[in-house]
């Protein structure tokens, strides 16, 4: 693993390879491929990772990593080797021994448990969940006025096919004591210096125990990749990903709301029923981000996409929500003044995403496609974006721009 | 500096006919991002670079100013735990708000 003392010296040499090549690193090879993300500052290099096909690199230490777009029209189920990479701190796991790998259960339960891979796999009934796992600040980089924070367009999510086990299973086999309120998750990744807060998140007992919530072992019917959490992970099903603890060894029954940092602290959303404020306001209350709001895509036409006139131009894509599930997917092409239903695809479970699609007609000259979902209980999307300070949770109707000739 | 180690390392420790023992190890891309020339740019690297890479810094929207980077200065060292001085961090904030 990096330490401290080994960062620094990374970053000590990198300073002498600055200094003999004044800074502007003209001799340094350039990245074979890069994208350009459509706002400012944002051009990224396309790398390969192990286990992974060239992603957009966001930053490198630690590793994010970003999905391209096109890769969400290649099916409902986002590849492993394409799945995104978001961690917060620099000391990541980079060795693991599976057969010493434990998870330990603790704090206010009867019997602490001390699992092993083995014992995940082997001694609960596995479950599988088809869910998608989005970054709370996907598409950051698209906010008017911009925020600080992980620049990302829209690929900072996925959808898999997770199986693992049920935490309730675990929990109730290390038996939850009375007075119970919240349950901890920590992994093995850990910051670089020493004051920065650890990263440990919190989920209240009756969502730990909704039978749902799991210790993921396997991914669309593989091991996690390794920067997806390897062994394991917590699977938080219709929550944002900041909950999906990677690497998870470490879950503790506490008898108060957990109040470190990443919980008290950062990943707020104002307390209100946009979870928005004016641009540049700060929220009067604050509560910890939680479920996924309604967000829908298409996926086979890119900004700027060249289309035949007068003829059928197939149109195909995505929408999800926090768990209730998408009933419909409307698209427009008269900027939001009439919608026409699309067709949906195989209802894979409320928490995946839900494949559409239609085809249209359209005349010469350009055109803008909208796309809005509703979900099951009636929540969809804002035709204009909202804002909030820290970024988060951006679902206003996509626009894409195309022409017909 | 690692070479372009891109390898997923397997080192299997046992054999025999059942659950083979394997230990993982990663090997990270090396890093390529470098900051923009500047003065203050040592403070930075010094500081800034022991826990992340320069695209954290060079990912940010341009332009926002000395309000902004103090800011993000003020929270890396106030909400983070970064042990910066305090002549360190008005060079640091003074560099980034000229060059990004």
């Amino acid at each position: 693993m990096l330490d401290r003392r080994e960062l620094l010296r990374h970053t000590a040499v990198g300073a002498v390879a600055l200094g003999s090549t004044g800074f502007l690193g003209t001799t340094r090879t350039r990245a074979a491929d890069t994208i350009q993300l459509p706002f400012g500052n944002g051009e990224r290099a396309l790398v390969k990772y192990p286990q992974k096909r060239p992603l957009i690199q966001m930053t490198a230490r630690p590793p994010q990593l970003e999905t391209p777009f096109s890769t969400f029209n290649e099916g409902v189920i986002t590849p492993n080797d394409a799945f995104f990479v978001r961690y917060h701190l620099a000391d990541i796991p980079l060795r693991m021994d599976p057969e010493k790998f434990r998870v330990e259960i603790k704090g206010r339960v009867t019997s602490a448990l001390s699992l092993s891979l083995q014992d995940l796999r082997t001694s609960f009934e596995p479950i599988e969940i088809v869910a998608v796992n989005q970054c709370s600040g996907n598409s950051r980089g698209f906010f008017e006025p911009r925020v600080a924070g992980g620049q990302l367009a829209n690929g900072a999510m996925g959808n898999a096919r997770w199986r693992g086990v049920p935490l309730k299973a675990v929990l109730d086999k290390a038996g939850v004591m009375s007075g119970a309120k919240q349950v901890t998750f920590n992994g093995l990744d850990g910051p670089a210096v020493p004051d920065t807060p650890d990263f440990v998140k919190a989920l209240d007992i009756d969502h730990a125990r909704d039978g749902e919530v799991m210790i993921a072992y396997a991914m669309n019917e593989a091991d996690l990749p390794h920067l997806n959490g390897y062994p394991v992970r917590l699977v938080v099903p219709g929550y944002y990903g900041t909950y999906w603890v990677k690497h998870l060894n470490e879950i503790t029954v506490v008898g108060a709301i957990y109040d470190g940092f990443w919980m008290k602290s950062a990943y707020r959303i104002p307390n209100n029923a946009c979870a928005c404020t004016q641009p540049g306001q700060a929220p009067a209350a604050t509560v910890p981000i939680n479920r996924l709001d309604v967000r829908s895509f298409i996926t086979n036409l890119q900004d700027g996409a060249m289309v035949k006139a007068n003829a059928d131009t197939p149109l195909k894509g995505i929408a999800f929500d926090g768990g209730y599930g998408i009933t419909d997917v409307l698209l427009s092409s008269d900027g939001g003044k009439t919608w026409t239903q699309t067709a949906l695809g195989q209802d894979l479970g409320k928490y995946s995403f839900r494949e559409w699609q239609t085809s249209i007609r359209l005349t010469p000259g350009t055109h803008d496609l909208n796309v809005r979902a509703i979900n099951r209980i009636g929540q969809s999307q804002p035709m204009e974006p909202l804002w909030n300070p820290a970024g988060y949770m951006r679902n206003s109707v996509e626009t894409v721009h195309i022409r017909a000739a | 500096m690692r070479s372009a180690a891109v390898i997923l390392g397997v080192i299997v420790l046992g054999t025999g006919s059942h659950a083979v023992a394997e230990i993982v190890t990663y090997d990270l891309p090396e890093e390529t991002a470098i900051l923009k020339p500047g003065p203050g740019i040592d403070q930075v690297q010094s500081n800034c670079l022991a826990c992340h890479s320069a695209d954290y810094i060079a990912m940010q929207p341009p332009k926002r100013g000395k309000a902004f980077w103090d800011a993000e200065v003020t929270k890396m060292i106030k909400t983070y735990g970064a042990p910066i001085g305090e002549a360190d961090a008005k060079a640091i904030a003074d560099y980034l708000a000229q060059t990004y």
